[in-house]
């Protein structure tokens, strides 16, 4: 048998199981239909429940709009699947290729796709986190509670983390007028994604609108009562606050733990995998049945020197979804690489924030056109001289054109393409706070001389 | 029914804000709120509202109710 035959035999009646049954999962499985394929198609996931959409949580169904069961995610068709939910995947059995459930149930494949996603990191010391009011966000039974919590009218909600979703959580409880203060390690919100400039933006915008913002801070302790309630608050510089509501906002953890073992190069930073979604094992050699897309996928980006980078994007996942289940089912020929140029939104504090490209792969930032005390106002960012990013606040119809010049490699700093060119549009260094997580060292060691047997094994760290 | 915007496709024309006003809201200049399942009563204004996107960033469930899937089956 050729391998086309042996393809349209696959396409026919394969078995594929996709492991993450989120935003990225769902739109894989809707278009490996669409693409032909007729074979078993089985949807693991740890959550109950019907696939939903998540950037929602963090603001109409914070503000109490929207029900947080209300965000089930459209379909663009049937999928005819075999839906496994509640239960985690615990392993992939790569000999075999079964997907093993934490019930201990064995599932088989032929091919699998991983979008596991992340989850939201937990506040560090568990019998704290565990105390009635102290919240992560991540999932829509987080939010329901968050939203709960707010609208009984807490004296004063402390977000822990200046990121996008604390900020955007601070703005809310804005919004809600509820005190709320953000504590940020930083020196200010956004800096680790956008960089100093566009940090100082932030901070005013929470503090105009009334937003107790400490930066530079760390929260150590969080204390509660004898009933377990939280009442306070610790600070590293020694001051306190009174609070009955905290919200851990200090990023996610990519669900990559159970594929601890599996022979793939999955870790902290995802599942490395080569642009067409094939996921690599840990010495870095392409699988052929193995996929990766969404949050928990890494994946090279040519435009960034081939740079491996997971995004934690909504538009990232559903690009990647789709390339990964046409390569499911194509052979190498057809096969597609997914090289769209990342774009993000926030909405906090009434104003649009976009981004296109990747801010933090930059040397440099500059206002190109706007006004920055208006909150209205492009800002490009560069490396080396060409341009690889911008973000805009409430400018968003602009956002088109530097993708093409991201596209394009253009000069950076660009020229201001409108007549609203700012008075002092100066590159600045772009400033980001170091790279703390690269210093936590390797996670692979080499063994072996001769070249057919130098192979990596993973040296999983204790933390 | 189940509606879902892309935002980062959403340039904020606003064009769905003025066809369906209880499902799509501004929020600020040009940011975008919208109610992702809105009553089924307000599906032929979310349909005009999809039509009308200069930039064709919502999509409104294709299964319109016929497909019962996905509740829990830890068999």
């Amino acid at each position: 048998m050729t391998s086309a035959d042996n393809l349209q035999a696959f396409k026919r009646e394969g078995r594929i199981v996709v492991v993450g049954a989120s935003l990225a999962g769902l739109r894989a499985a809707e278009a490996l239909r669409e693409e032909g394929f007729t074979g078993s198609l089985t949807m693991i996931g740890d959550e109950l429940g019907e696939p939903y959409d998540r950037p929602p949580l963090s603001k109409q169904v914070l503000t109490g709009w929207v029900p947080a069961e209300n965000t089930k995610l459209p379909r663009r068709r049937e999928v005819d699947a075999e839906w496994l939910l509640g239960v985690p995947a615990s392993g992939l059995d790569l000999a075999t290729n079964h997907v093993r459930l934490a019930d201990g149930r064995e599932v088989p494949f032929d091919r699998v796709l991983i979008s596991t996603g992340v989850r939201g990191r937990p506040w560090f010391v568990e019998s704290e986190a565990a105390l009635d009011g102290v919240f992560v966000v991540r999932t829509r039974e987080h939010a329901a509670g968050l939203q709960r919590a707010l609208a009984a009218g807490p004296s004063r909600v402390l977000v822990i983390g200046a990121g996008f979703t604390g900020s955007e959580i601070a703005s809310i409880c804005r919004e809600r007028d509820i005190p709320v203060t953000v504590a940020e390690l930083a020196p200010a919100p956004l800096v680790g994604a956008l960089g100093a400039m566009i940090g100082e933006v932030a901070a005013d915008m929470q503090r105009a609108h009334g937003v107790d913002l400490r930066c530079g801070v760390k929260v150590t302790r969080l204390e509660g009562d004898a009933q377990g309630r939280l009442r306070r608050a610790h600070f590293d510089d020694g001051s306190t606050i009174d609070t009955d509501v905290a919200v851990v906002a200090l990023g996610g953890v990519r669900n990559t733990d159970w594929l601890q073992g599996s022979g793939l190069a999955a870790g902290v930073w995802g599942i490395a995998c080569d642009t067409g979604c094939r996921a690599l094992d840990l010495n870095g050699l392409v699988t052929d049945d193995v996929f990766a897309a969404g949050d928990v996928a890494r994946c090279p980006n040519p435009i960034y020197e081939y740079r491996l980078i997971s995004l934690e994007h909504w538009a990232n996942a559903v690009e990647q979804a789709e390339v990964a289940a046409h390569n499911m089912v194509s052979g190498q020929a057809d096969r597609w690489p997914h090289l769209s140029i990342p774009r993000f939104w926030s909405i906090q504090f009434g104003v649009n924030i976009k981004s296109v490209g990747v801010p933090t792969f930059a040397d440099e930032v500059v206002v190109t056109q706007g006004s920055v005390p208006d909150h209205r106002f492009v800002a490009a960012y560069g490396y080396r001289g060409r341009v690889t990013a911008a973000v805009s606040f409430n400018n968003a119809k602009w956002l088109d054109h530097y993708q093409a010049l991201i596209e394009t490699a253009a000069p950076s700093p660009p020229p201001c393409p409108a007549p609203d060119q700012p008075a002092d549009a100066k590159p600045v260094p772009v400033d980001f706070p170091g790279p703390t997580l690269l210093a936590q060292g390797a996670t692979v060691v080499v063994t072996g001389h001769d070249p057919s047997e130098r192979r990596v094994t993973a040296a999983y760290q204790h933390r | 029914m189940r509606v879902v915007v892309d935002l980062s496709r959403c340039q904020g024309y606003a064009q769905c804000a003025f066809l369906a006003p209880d499902v799509f809201r501004m929020h600020g200049e040009e940011a975008l709120m919208y109610d992702p399942n809105p009553d089924d009563a307000r599906r032929d204004q979310v349909l005009r509202a999809a039509a009308a996107c200069p930039v064709q960033a919502i999509l409104v469930d294709q299964l319109e109710g016929r497909d019962a899937p996905a509740e829990a089956s830890p068999s």
